[in-house]
């Protein structure tokens, strides 16, 4: 007895695997041709193909009540009603690594015709993904991506490369050339981040920063009060500093909120990844002359034009096909199916107010 | 534990005078003792980099105690009645939130008003628990958890993904938590208020002495004649609206709100009261220790970023001062028993 449902377990699991590794064995034109979403037969992309109207395409953001995502999913949804699309959302409450796979398997049921997902694991969700592709349904990825033989495409916000050097420049600009700058991030563990302080790092090392001196990493853990600890720490242990720089959109706010509040107002700069309606009050006080971030709508935006573009047979996520996207403009694809939204944008006093998320 | 100096007797001293001498003498080396490892910890720390003891940095210290106090108060009543209450930082959410969205929706309504909002919604939350409590017959620690994750979900289906940000709120609702009377800042004063006014209350109030019995002996103060039910409400009902009205601090302070706010501070209160020398179990402590336990903590935590300590450490340096504060107790509450027990054997 207490054998039997053990082994089904694992036939269960073993076969689950045969599937997944068959569907990860096909290469991207493979799949392609096994699966050209909607029944139309396009062995490889069609360039002339015209995008289907109807398509059925789910967002499924890392957990849903994220302001940050719900606005990546708006653009979503506003690219589907364009694309004259079914558009729906479903999500987890919790950003853990396997909360997004019952999600997953229903959409397959309901056999939407494309997947949006940001995965919350890289291969948590790769055997549901593959599923989903045996099944003929296109998955595109955004925010973060899972693994590469697990979907279709990867709408990448901006590279690494893109984001650190953003910051450096920033922090070379908000601290007038030269003095000593300090990095306020998330978690010491956070991905992102900290691949894109690392690139910062690098780009510091260059001639033309040679002025600039990086003091310190310090980690306010995108909670508010620990932010606010953190950019104190930082100032009365460096009561030169000149600029902080915070590649999170809570630390930035908490530090802004801090410095606008207290004696270094004016002093010492505040720049790095914020959201403008979060930065808006600390713009226009000048306590925060610029910052950046990537526009999340318009990554929900482009997911969706690609999707479907791929489910029309125009694309197939190879390098070097070309889609166009809406108001977007025209979108190549590169290497391992990655679509690069742009650099991120810039917000001053003078254009945030165009700018509402 | 359960045996208490605070507890004054019937025959050697009436309801509302503080704890006979030779006790109160034990119990204030508890509250000496936070007071010395601040001192210690204050001191190494301005050897080290002596801004630390700069006007700026005080007042941001004070500033970031704030909020933690008021809601250290609040825990501190209920926890000397011998139950906990975990739902503070969920409480605090949902007022910040509402708070907020009512100052951006009414630009012109004046700070009191939302003072008055965010004690209201909290003092209905926690008669909540309090009702449950004590009518259910479940104990604290599961209520509370359990409206811990009902206030939480309930924040969350209300703002759904929306945050309200600082350049929504009126500017008057944001200068309140810079602004100072008498060049003390306003949250600073309002937490020094409400820890006075607990303090009097717990010592020196019929309510009060009423709070200690029960949770000394809950059999034994109904048996009393102590009206329970209706104190345990009031620890409730207070326990909540401090946490709401620090949730209208919290607002005031970082400006932007969204349904997480507040997460986890539950814990850090609980830390705070623990640490302040207030007895899990109900009985003994002071309100004003648990506010020297919230400010001890909020000093770790600036001077570990001052002192450039790995973060990972901070936590484990709260943890051992948990520890320590119970091991503390526990000593504290042996020598009593003893005390106790030769007093017996000579009469």
């Amino acid at each position: 007895m207490l054998r039997s449902p053990r082994t089904l377990l694992s036939v269960t699991s073993a076969a689950l695997l045969v599937a997944g590794l068959t569907a990860c064995s096909g290469t991207t034109k493979d799949s392609a041709s096994t699966s050209s979403g909607g029944g139309q037969s396009a062995a490889a992309a069609d360039p002339n193909a015209a995008v289907k109207e109807g398509l059925k395409i789910a967002f499924l953001p890392k957990q849903l009540n994220n302001p940050y995502s719900d606005v990546e999913t708006g653009g979503g949804k506003v690219a589907v009603e364009e694309l004259k699309g079914e558009y729906k959302l479903v999500g987890p409450n919790d950003a853990s690594a396997s909360s997004q796979v019952s999600y997953i398997n229903t959409l397959i049921q309901q056999q939407q015709d494309v997947i949006v997902v940001a995965a919350n694991d890289p291969n948590a969700v790769c055997p549901s993904l593959n599923q989903a592709r045996a099944a003929k349904i296109k998955v595109i990825t955004f925010d973060s991506d899972a693994s590469k033989d697990c979907r279709d495409a990867f709408i990448n916000q901006a590279t690494t490369q893109g984001i650190g050097e953003s910051l450096a420049k920033m922090a070379l600009e908000q601290a007038g050339g030269e003095g000593e700058i300090a990095v306020l991030s998330a978690t010491p563990n956070a991905t992102n981040q900290n691949s894109w302080i690392k690139v910062m790092q690098e780009e510091l090392k260059k001639p033309e920063y040679a002025k600039l001196k990086l003091v310190k990493v310090a980690y306010g853990n995108d909670d508010d009060q620990k932010s606010f600890q953190e950019a104190q720490g930082l100032l009365q242990s460096y009561p030169n500093l000149k600029a902080i720089v915070a590649p999170t959109t809570v630390g930035i706010a908490a530090a802004a909120r801090y410095i606008s509040s207290s004696s270094y107002k004016g002093k010492v700069a505040v720049t790095g990844l914020g959201l403008p309606n979060q930065m808006r009050e600390y713009v226009k006080n000048d306590t925060v002359k610029k910052f950046a971030l990537w526009n999340p709508a318009d990554i929900g935006y482009l997911a969706a034009f690609a999707g479907a573009n791929m489910a029309s047979g125009k694309i197939t996520g190879a390098e070097g096909e070309k889609f166009t996207a809406g108001k977007l403009g025209e979108y190549t694809i590169g290497a391992d199916g990655e679509i690069v939204l742009g650099p991120p944008t810039e917000f001053t006093k003078e254009n945030i107010d165009q700018f509402n998320f | 534990m359960t045996v208490t100096s605070d507890r004054p007797t019937p025959t050697d001293a009436p309801l509302g005078t503080p704890a006979p001498k030779r006790f109160a003498g034990l119990l204030k080396t508890r509250e000496l003792g936070i007071v010395l490892a601040l001192a210690l910890l204050v001191a190494y720390t301005a050897i080290d980099n002596p801004r630390f003891l700069s006007g700026q940095s005080i007042r941001d210290n004070l500033l970031n105690t704030a909020i933690l106090a008021v809601m250290a108060t609040g825990q501190a009543i209920v926890v000397i009645t011998r139950n906990i209450d975990l739902s503070v930082g969920s409480v605090l959410g949902i007022s910040a939130f509402a708070v907020a969205t009512m100052m951006s929706n009414n630009q012109d309504l004046p700070m009191i008003v939302a003072l008055l909002a965010g004690l209201a919604i909290g003092a209905v939350a926690g008669l909540l628990n309090g009702v449950l409590v004590r009518y259910g017959k479940v104990p604290a620690l599961v209520v509370t958890l359990g409206t811990l994750y009902i206030y939480r979900g309930i924040t969350y289906s209300w703002a759904g993904g929306s945050q309200v940000n600082a350049d929504e709120l009126p500017g008057n609702f944001l200068t309140f938590a810079n602004d100072s009377l008498l060049g003390i800042p306003w949250l600073v004063l309002i937490a020094l208020v409400v820890i006075a006014a607990g303090s009097v209350m717990m010592r020196n109030y019929r309510i009060g002495r009423e709070l200690y019995a029960i949770g000394s002996s809950p059999a034994a103060a109904e048996l009393a004649g102590i009206k329970v039910a209706r104190n345990l409400l009031s620890a409730f009902v207070i326990s909540g609206a401090l946490a709401g009205l620090a949730g209208v601090l919290y607002a005031a302070r970082f400006g932007t709100v969204d349904a997480a706010a507040g997460n986890g501070y539950e814990l850090n209160v609980v830390a705070a009261v623990v640490v302040g020398g207030v007895a899990v179990f109900g009985g003994s402590g002071s309100v004003w220790g648990a506010a020297l336990g919230a400010l001890l903590l909020t000093v770790i935590g600036s001077a570990l970023a001052v002192l450039d300590i790995n973060q990972f450490w901070q936590q484990a340096i709260v943890g051992a001062l948990i520890i320590l504060a119970i091991c503390a107790d526990r000593l504290v509450a042996f020598r009593i028993a003893r005390s106790l027990r030769k007093r017996d054997a000579h009469v």
